[in-house]
């Protein structure tokens, strides 16, 4: 670390056995090049204060724990540089929208309930298979494509604290939940749509999304979770309207592969 | 074991008005909601000008005629009229888009990663120029008008 460019890091401190309410601390950390927001956490908590508490695993957007508000922006902390702020200043928050337990840690547990109450696994109506199954569920890569990027969720809560809704309806199912609920319902392995329709279709649930957009411009993986919530809306719309093409949900039986003519195989050059 | 209760952090109102370095489409949300506000005052406003003030006589009629002639009332027509056009073409633009139209694909998500309101931004900023230009136009009209 460079030791002569110091960066000021006022990180809100809440000790709930100690504080009535949430105040700022300052600290200088030194800065460099290609350093991260996380580094410079670690740094205080290595240096300056080991009571500052904050989560981290994986330091590489990989697990989704350190999830922070930085410059009033929510984002990974392992993914945020120091230098692309250009300011000798960093506020560091704790992401809003979710209960703080202290400092930077925020209580996750009602954002993986309300990911929990969409039923996020394949749903399908013959319970004989689910119980005890026989082979694998068929799955073009074409229909793959239709949810892969709605997988790529990490579960970090950053959608829910940059959702405007989120921040003043608690029902909210949130964008992460919603999504999810898209990735799968579209899944041709799934049917499970009669079981998650009724806990999205309500006020609380995907029509409480005025499209803001904010989800999906924070969300550090591309996951794009305002796509999903409006494909779910129109998913909702056709089938109220029956209106739409429902597909069936594949069979355990691999379809034939289409593959095209083969090649015929290079004779041999060397004899 | 201690059971610390966690400290509730929810934004609310702030939440809605406060947009920061989100992109335009979060700033549309925050003015969406201003101008249909705007328009539901109006409303109340208007019915109670042509019911209430109406039914007590001629004579209050026109002294209430006489108020709303004060130009600020008329910059106030004016506000109405643009918040009208804003909220009416970003509606349509909501409808479109919620329904699934003017929205890509899903996609492998590749870094940069470009969200489908990024993607599809053009069309925004397309209504964007359409309520500027009938702004303008309704401006004109009442200048011409001559207030």
């Amino acid at each position: 670390m460079d030791k002569n460019n110091l960066i000021t890091f006022k990180v809100q401190r809440y000790d709930p056995e100690h504080d009535r309410i949430p105040h700022f601390q300052e600290f200088m950390v030194p800065s460099g090049k290609c350093l991260t927001v996380l580094e410079g956490l670690l740094y205080i908590k290595e240096n300056l204060d080991s009571s500052l508490a904050f989560r981290a695993s994986c330091r590489m957007a990989i697990c989704g724990s350190c999830g922070i508000l930085i410059n009033n922006y929510p984002n990974l902390a392992c993914h945020t540089q120091i230098e692309e702020f250009h300011s000798d200043t960093l506020t560091v928050k704790p992401l809003p929208n979710l209960p703080i337990i202290k400092d930077l840690v925020v209580d996750l547990i009602p954002f993986f309930n309300t990911h929990k109450s969409i039923k996020p696994y394949i749903l399908r109506q013959d319970a004989e298979e689910m119980e005890k199954p026989t082979a694998e569920y068929a799955q073009p890569p074409r229909a793959l494509e239709t949810l892969l990027q709605f997988t790529h969720c990490i579960k970090c809560g950053i959608c829910i604290s940059a959702c405007p809704t989120s921040a003043s309806d608690r029902l909210f199912l949130g964008p992460q939940a919603l999504s999810q609920c898209y990735r799968y319902c579209t899944d041709n392995r799934d049917e499970g749509e009669k079981e998650r329709f009724p806990m999205v279709d309500t006020d609380h649930g995907v029509w409480h999304c005025h499209l803001a957009g904010a989800c999906s411009e924070a969300c550090p993986k591309g996951v794009d979770p305002a796509l999903a919530i409006q494909l779910l809306k129109r998913r909702l719309v056709s089938r109220a309207v029956a209106l739409g093409k429902k597909q069936q949900p594949s069979s355990t039986v691999p379809s034939p592969a289409e593959t095209k003519p083969k090649l015929p195989f290079p004779g041999f050059t060397v004899k | 074991m201690r059971q610390i209760q966690p400290r509730r952090n929810y934004l609310g109102a702030v939440g809605w008005l406060w947009a920061g370095n989100y992109k335009v489409e979060r700033y549309l949300y925050i003015l969406h909601r201003i101008t249909g506000l705007g328009i539901l005052f109006f409303l109340l406003l208007h019915l109670i000008m042509t019911t209430v003030f109406r039914i007590q006589g001629q004579d209050v009629w026109e002294a209430t005629m006489a108020i709303l002639h004060n130009p600020w009332f008329k910059i106030g027509e004016y506000l109405v009229v643009v918040a009208f056009v804003y909220h009416a073409l970003n509606g349509l633009r909501l409808i479109l888009q919620e329904l699934g139209f003017l929205m890509v694909r899903p996609a492998p998500p590749i870094y940069p990663y470009r969200d489908s309101l990024r993607r599809k931004r053009p069309w925004t900023i397309a209504m964007i120029a359409v309520v500027v230009i009938l702004a303008l136009v309704f401006f004109y009209d009442f200048i011409a008008g001559g207030w």
